[in-house]
C-alpha cells in the first residue's frame, strides 16, 4: 500500500515537472467544462459552485499578489469586484446590442477590470507615498466609498440593486479565465518584476538600495491586483444575474482575506487551495444556517494556532514553479551531494 | 587631494531625527579611487550620513556625485548614478535565494554581458557564495551574508561602495578577511567609502578618514596620521 501511494506521489512529480502537461490540463479542462454545461452532465447547482470555485480563485490569486508577495495589507478588494461587476452589468445591459452579447462578453469583463484598475491607480498612487500600513487604512475606506456610492446613484439602482443581465457566465468562461489570471499572476511572480515585488515584503529599504523602483513596483503590482478584481466581479455578476452593493461590502472583503490566508501567503498553489476548500466547506456547511458563520472563523483560528502561514504559505507547488529555478536547484542538489563541503 | 577630481562631496550635511539632531553641518570629499573611512562610537552619525547619499533619509544641506546634486534624485536612482550602499545589518532578503538576491541589484542595468561578467567577478571573489547558490539568504551564517551584501553592491554595478560596518557581529578571522576583500575591491578600481566602529582595521586599510563625535567631524586626515594621533589612540584604538 505504501508503494501505491509512493508511485502516484513518483508519477505527480514527474507531471509537475514537465511543462508538456499544461496545455494539455488547459484542453482537458475547458473540454470537460464545455461538456459539462452543454449535456447537462453536471447539474446546474454544481455547475453555480464551480462558477463561484472559479471567481474565487481569481480573487484569492490576485489579492495574494499584494498581501502575500508584497508583504503589503489591502482590505478593499470587494470595492474593486464591485466597480468590475457594475461596469460589466451596465455594458451588457445598457451599451451592447443584444443580439451580439454572446461575442462581446469578453470585452465586458475586460472593461469590467479596465475600470477596476483605474480606480486601484487613482487609491495607489497617493497610498503608496508613504511606507507603512497607511493601505490597509487606504483600502478599508475605499470599499466603504464603492459602496456607499453604489448605494446613491439612483441610475444603477441604489441599494435596490442592478439586474438584467442575462447568464453569460458559463463554466467554459470561468474556467477560461481563471487559468488565464493565474497563468499570468505566476508569470508575473517569476519574472524580475516579481523579484522586485518580494524584495518589497522583505525589506523595502534594502531594495531601494538595490535600485528598484519601489513606488513604481508596488503601484503595479497593485493595479493588476485590481484589475484581476475587476474581472472576478464582472463574471460574478453574470453569474448571479443580478448585483447590489451590499453584496460587495466589508464581509466580501475580509471572505477573500481569509481564502488567501488560508491557502497561505506568497503561493499560487496554496491560493487555489484556499479558495476551493472555503468556496464548497461553505456550501456543505449550508445546511447549519447562520452557525457556519460560527464554524468558519472557528476552523480560521485553529488555523493560526496549528498551521500560522496557512496551508501552503510561503511555499509552491512544482507545477507552478519555472523549469530553470527547478533544475537549478537539482543540478545544485547533486552537486552538493557528490562533494559535500565543509559547511561554516 | 586638491589635485584629484572630486567624485562625492558632501557639504554642510544636516540630519535630523525629529529633534535630536544627529549629523551637524559634516562636509567631506572623496576621490575617485580612494578609500575613506568614518570612524566613530556608537551615535556619532556615521549611518545618518551614509543614508543620506543614498537618499533613504531626508537631510539639509547639499550632496553632490560625479557633479550632480543628489538632494531631489530618489534612491534608487542614485543607485543607478553608481552608489550602491551595503547597509548596516546586510539588508538580505532572507526568503530569496543567493542568486536572486545577486540579480536584484541588477535591476536597473540592461546590458546582459556585462551582468554575465560581474556575476563571474563576484563568484571568484566570494567562492562560499557560488557554493549556496539556491540557498535562501535567511539560511547563510554571518559571515556569508556579509560577502551577499558586498557581492550585491558589486553587481549593482556602481562606482563607488558605501559600506555600513561591514565587520559588525563577524569573529575576527572573518573581520580580516572582509578588509582584504575591501581592498583587493578598491584595487580593482572602486571607490569607497567606509563606515566603521573598528578604527584600526579601517585606518590600516583607507587613505584617508574622519573621525566623528556627536555629528561633528572633530579630526581629519590621511590613515596613517590618525592611526599616529593620540587623540585617537586612546578613543579608538586602545592606547
Amino acid at each position: 500500500m505504501a508503494d501505491f501511494y509512493k508511485n502516484i506521489l513518483e508519477r505527480w512529480q514527474n507531471i509537475s515537472t514537465h511543462r508538456f502537461f499544461w496545455p494539455v490540463f488547459f484542453a482537458a479542462g475547458l473540454a470537460f467544462s464545455i461538456v459539462a454545461s452543454a449535456f447537462d452532465i453536471l447539474d446546474l447547482y454544481l455547475q453555480l459552485i464551480l462558477i463561484y470555485v472559479g471567481i474565487n480563485i481569481i480573487l484569492t490569486v490576485s489579492l495574494n499578489l499584494v498581501n502575500g508577495y508584497m508583504g503589503e495589507f489591502s482590505i478593499g478588494h470587494a470595492g474593486f469586484m464591485a466597480i468590475g461587476a457594475y461596469t460589466a452589468s451596465l455594458l451588457t445591459v445598457n451599451v451592447f446590442p443584444a443580439g451580439a452579447l454572446n461575442y462581446l462578453f469578453p470585452l465586458a469583463i475586460i472593461a469590467g477590470g479596465v475600470a477596476a484598475s483605474v480606480i486601484g491607480l487613482i487609491v495607489a498612487i497617493p497610498s503608496f507615498k508613504t511606507r507603512g500600513d497607511y493601505l490597509a487604512i487606504v483600502t478599508l475606506a475605499f470599499g466603504m466609498i464603492v459602496k456607499s456610492g453604489l448605494e446613491n446613484i439612483e441610475v444603477i439602482g441604489g441599494p435596490r440593486g442592478f439586474l438584467g443581465m442575462s447568464k453569460l457566465t458559463t463554466l467554459p468562461w470561468v474556467f477560461f479565465w481563471t487559468v488565464l489570471s493565474v497563468w499570468i499572476i505566476r508569470n508575473l511572480v517569476y519574472s524580475k518584476f516579481g523579484r522586485g515585488v518580494l524584495s518589497i515584503r522583505e525589506d523595502e529599504i534594502a531594495s531601494d538600495l538595490m535600485s528598484v523602483n519601489t513606488r513604481q513596483v508596488k503601484i503595479i503590482a497593485f493595479v493588476v491586483s485590481s484589475f484581476f478584481a475587476g474581472v472576478a466581479g464582472g463574471l460574478f455578476a453574470h453569474a448571479l444575474q443580478f448585483i447590489n452593493p451590499r453584496m460587495f461590502d466589508i464581509i466580501k472583503s475580509t471572505d477573500i482575506l481569509i481564502m488567501v490566508y488560508l491557502g497561505g501567503i506568497a503561493s499560487i498553489a496554496g491560493s487555489i487551495i484556499g479558495a476551493v476548500i472555503y468556496t464548497i466547506l461553505l456550501e456543505i456547511l449550508r445546511p447549519l444556517g447562520i452557525w457556519r458563520m460560527v464554524l468558519m472563523p472557528l476552523m480560521l483560528v485553529l488555523l493560526m494556532i496549528y498551521r500560522p502561514r496557512g496551508i501552503m504559505g510561503m511555499r509552491e507547488a512544482r507545477f507552478f514553479v519555472p523549469l530553470r529555478d527547478l533544475l537549478a536547484a537539482k543540478l545544485w542538489k547533486q552537486k552538493n551531494k557528490e562533494a559535500p563541503d565543509a559547511s561554516a | 587631494m586638491s589635485a584629484k577630481e572630486k567624485l562625492l562631496s558632501v557639504s554642510n550635511l544636516n540630519v535630523a531625527y525629529g529633534n535630536i539632531n544627529a549629523v551637524h553641518g559634516v562636509s567631506f570629499d572623496v576621490a575617485a579611487g580612494e578609500i575613506v573611512a568614518l570612524i566613530g562610537a556608537n551615535g556619532a552619525g556615521k549611518s545618518s550620513i551614509l543614508r543620506s547619499i543614498s537618499g533613504i533619509i531626508p537631510y539639509s544641506g547639499s550632496i553632490s556625485y560625479k557633479g550632480k546634486d543628489l538632494k531631489q534624485t530618489a534612491a534608487d536612482f542614485i543607485v543607478a548614478l553608481g552608489i550602491a550602499q551595503v547597509p548596516e545589518g546586510r539588508g538580505i532578503f532572507g526568503n530569496l535565494t543567493v542568486m536572486e538576491n545577486l540579480k536584484l541589484a541588477t535591476w536597473h542595468r540592461q546590458d546582459k554581458e556585462n551582468i554575465a561578467r560581474d556575476f563571474d567577478r563576484v563568484f571568484t571573489l566570494f567562492p562560499r557564495l557560488a557554493e549556496r547558490k539556491h540557498q535562501l539568504g535567511g539560511m547563510l551564517s554571518g559571515g556569508e551574508q556579509q560577502m551577499l551584501a558586498v557581492g550585491r553592491a558589486l553587481m549593482s554595478d556602481a562606482d563607488t561602495l558605501l559600506l555600513d560596518e561591514p565587520s559588525m557581529g563577524l569573529s575576527p578571522v572573518l573581520v580580516r578577511e572582509i578588509f582584504r576583500i575591501i581592498a583587493e575591491i578598491n584595487k580593482a578600481g572602486k571607490t569607497i567609502l567606509l563606515v566603521e566602529q573598528n578604527a584600526n582595521m579601517s585606518l590600516h586599510i583607507a587613505q584617508r578618514g574622519y573621525v566623528l563625535e556627536t555629528g561633528r567631524i572633530v579630526l581629519s586626515g590621511t590613515g596613517q596620521e590618525l592611526m599616529g594621533n593620540p587623540r585617537v589612540k586612546e578613543a579608538y584604538l586602545g592606547g
